[in-house]
């Protein structure tokens, strides 16, 4: 299953972020767990209800659904949200954290942080709990899960639901140091050159391309002529599908007949 | 329901089976030529716009439709297609001379795409072609010394035989002619050995491997002919817009034409026809919409692409096939009346399968 909408679940997440902790004045842990929490229910019923309805038809259609749905997130946000840029406030806004010669802000700290911890407990997840196991089978071989007993659609909402949660905690870890607007979303495509140019499947290898994306953009933008910058994403996307098209961590393998 | 009798075997491959069909497509000619002399300028130039598109349409059915590989990066041949075609009209080449360029720079920029993305498929193909579609988007801003950048490029007036191309209806018929033979050609390769092969690499990779078609090859072309039939379709744009900036050719672009393909049927050619009177009507029909709903809905700057996305979404859900989906289903409800089985069109389910092992 593929998510083009993930960057726009993303958006989402960091609004609703912003609503209840700027506009109602929840206390930020508060705010920060409910708009998981709304996000993930967000991902159930959206497959339940929109997404559940593809299954079994041809990938294209799968892409291009949640391409479009993607189209709708934003629509919709700009019309509750409003397209101008808002700020997002943390308890942690502007402070600093000082090791030695190094000087790292804690928001960029707390992304650090989360994208950490996210990653073990998902890891764990994946590999220790039957549901996580079960949700590896399904991806892997839908007929054959369904065989063996899992119940595969109610499977595919609960991915959804942690998918969503997932994109939710992203946003609000990214709303900090990028403003909160409609097309915040579009960072979804580097996130996917990400993980493409690491290897779909293997979540260290998303880790290891995402940081070569990070820092050739950086030195891009330092070293080369202006507009490399935008640009070098997609073209190390592109080189890598080149030199090396299953990833750098490999997971596909060519069935032989 | 009409019987064939059947007394050559060139039948099976024409393109007009029967009297009926000769009559309607004939008719549909002649009403497509006489349409200057009953339209005004507005709706001419409307009719223009989705012949364009068509065009464009045709290209990335072949892709989508015939050969199964999906790219969400067409707006990028359809914008080397308009640059190319006014920078080498502004050197001084004629207007033939000049969309022929025009569409072999698009095909061997495509076959370059089609050559990269050989080994991927489904949504790394994808996002290869997005990626492609953003990369040149960001050379076209950027070259400013070849395109302008920004700041836009003039197209330049284009003359026929030694007759400027200054009216509506001068255009009309120069992309009527090309629609018509785009369409014919598309149709006599399908038809042959290279459309049989791309079909069936559409309908099985291994099993079109197995039987000798030579997968590499054949994607290859299928990207280079696509490229370059919306190349015709950009160099053709690039009039009707008159003034060509990197704005005009984004990832919206790219969307529409994968949508017009979609709602009009995947897999047909009636259906480019059909998707694409429905993504040149729709801003009327959206501007229409406006007068009626709340202004704070109707105003609102990011209605448009939200509206693209419902249609996609709704279309998708509730009809894969498309308008000419649709067009067949009722077709055969009156023909088989009343025997009709709704069952008849339903489609094979899939199941998915990871793809670490393809």
């Amino acid at each position: 299953m593929v998510n083009f909408a993930q960057g726009d679940l993303m958006m989402l997440g960091a609004f609703v972020a912003v609503t209840l902790i700027g506009d109602f004045g929840l206390p930020w842990a508060l705010g920060l767990l409910l708009s998981v929490l709304a996000l993930a229910v967000f991902g159930y019923l959206l497959d339940a209800f929109v997404l559940r309805r593809v299954l079994g038809e041809p990938q294209f259609a799968i892409v291009m659904l949640t391409i479009g749905l993607g189209f709708i997130f934003r629509a919709v946000a700009g019309l509750v949200w409003g397209y101008d840029p808002q700020s997002f406030p943390t308890p942690y806004t502007g402070k600093s954290l000082r090791v030695g010669e190094v000087v790292v802000s804690y928001e960029n700290f707390a992304i650090l942080l989360g994208t950490l911890v996210l990653c073990v407990v998902l890891f764990l997840f994946f590999r220790r709990t039957r549901l996580g196991i079960a949700m590896q089978a399904t991806s892997q071989n839908q007929l054959a899960a369904y065989y063996v007993g899992i119940p595969v659609k109610r499977v595919f909402s609960l991915v959804w639901a942690i998918s969503a949660g997932v994109a939710a905690v992203a946003g609000i870890l990214l709303a900090p140091v990028s403003l909160v607007q409609p097309g915040m979303g579009f960072i979804g495509i580097k996130a996917f050159a990400a993980a493409v140019i690491g290897g779909f499947g293997s979540i260290p290898g998303a880790l290891l391309g995402g940081w070569i994306i990070g820092i050739a953009e950086q030195f891009a933008g330092v070293y080369l002529p202006a507009g490399f910058q935008e640009m070098s994403a997609y073209g190390i996307l592109i080189l890598a599908l080149i030199l090396r098209p299953q990833g750098l961590f490999a997971q596909i393998q060519r069935k032989k007949v | 329901m009409r019987f064939l009798f059947k007394t050559h075997y060139n039948q099976d491959i024409d393109h007009l089976k029967h009297g009926g069909d000769r009559f309607w497509y004939g008719l549909l000619l002649v009403l497509a030529a006489a349409a200057p002399a009953a339209l005004g300028t507005f709706y001419l130039g409307e009719l223009n716009l989705v012949m364009i598109y068509a065009i464009a349409g045709v290209g990335l059915m072949l892709l989508v439709g015939y050969t199964g590989q999906v790219s969400l990066g067409h707006a990028a041949f359809l914008a080397i297609g308009a640059y190319t075609h006014s920078l080498l009209l502004g050197a001084g080449l004629p207007f033939l001379l000049s969309i022929v360029a025009a569409v072999l720079v698009s095909a061997l920029v495509g076959a370059g795409v089609g050559w990269i993305a050989l080994r991927m498929t489904g949504i790394y193909l994808a996002i290869a072609t997005l990626a492609f579609a953003m990369l040149t988007e960001q050379t076209i801003s950027r070259a400013e010394w070849l395109t302008g950048g920004f700041r836009g490029l003039a197209v330049p007036q284009a003359s026929l035989f030694g007759m400027p191309l200054t009216q509506g209806w001068q255009h009309y018929y120069v992309t009527l002619t090309l629609l018509v033979v785009t369409l014919l050609a598309a149709l006599n390769i399908l038809r042959s050995s290279t459309g049989r092969a791309m079909v069936a690499i559409r309908d099985s990779e291994i099993s079109a491997e197995s039987v000798g078609i030579n997968l590499a090859v054949y994607k290859t072309f299928a990207f280079a002919l696509s490229a370059g039939i919306t190349g015709l379709a950009g160099a053709l744009f690039a009039h009707r817009l008159g003034y060509l900036s990197p704005d005009a050719f984004t990832f919206l672009i790219s969307l529409q034409l994968l949508l017009m393909v979609v709602v009009g049927g995947v897999g047909s050619m009636r259906g480019v026809i059909y998707g694409a009177l429905f993504i040149g009507f729709l801003p009327q029909l959206l501007a229409i919409a406006r007068d009626t709903l709340p202004p704070q809905i109707a105003q609102a700057p990011g209605l448009e692409p939200g509206i693209f996305g419902l249609i996609l979404v709704l279309v998708i859900l509730f009809e894969p096939q498309g308008i000419f989906g649709r067009w067949l289903k009722i077709k055969s409800y009156f023909q088989l009346f009343p025997l009709y089985r709704r069952a008849t069109h339903r489609r094979q389910k899939t199941y998915l399968r990871t793809e670490r092992l393809r």
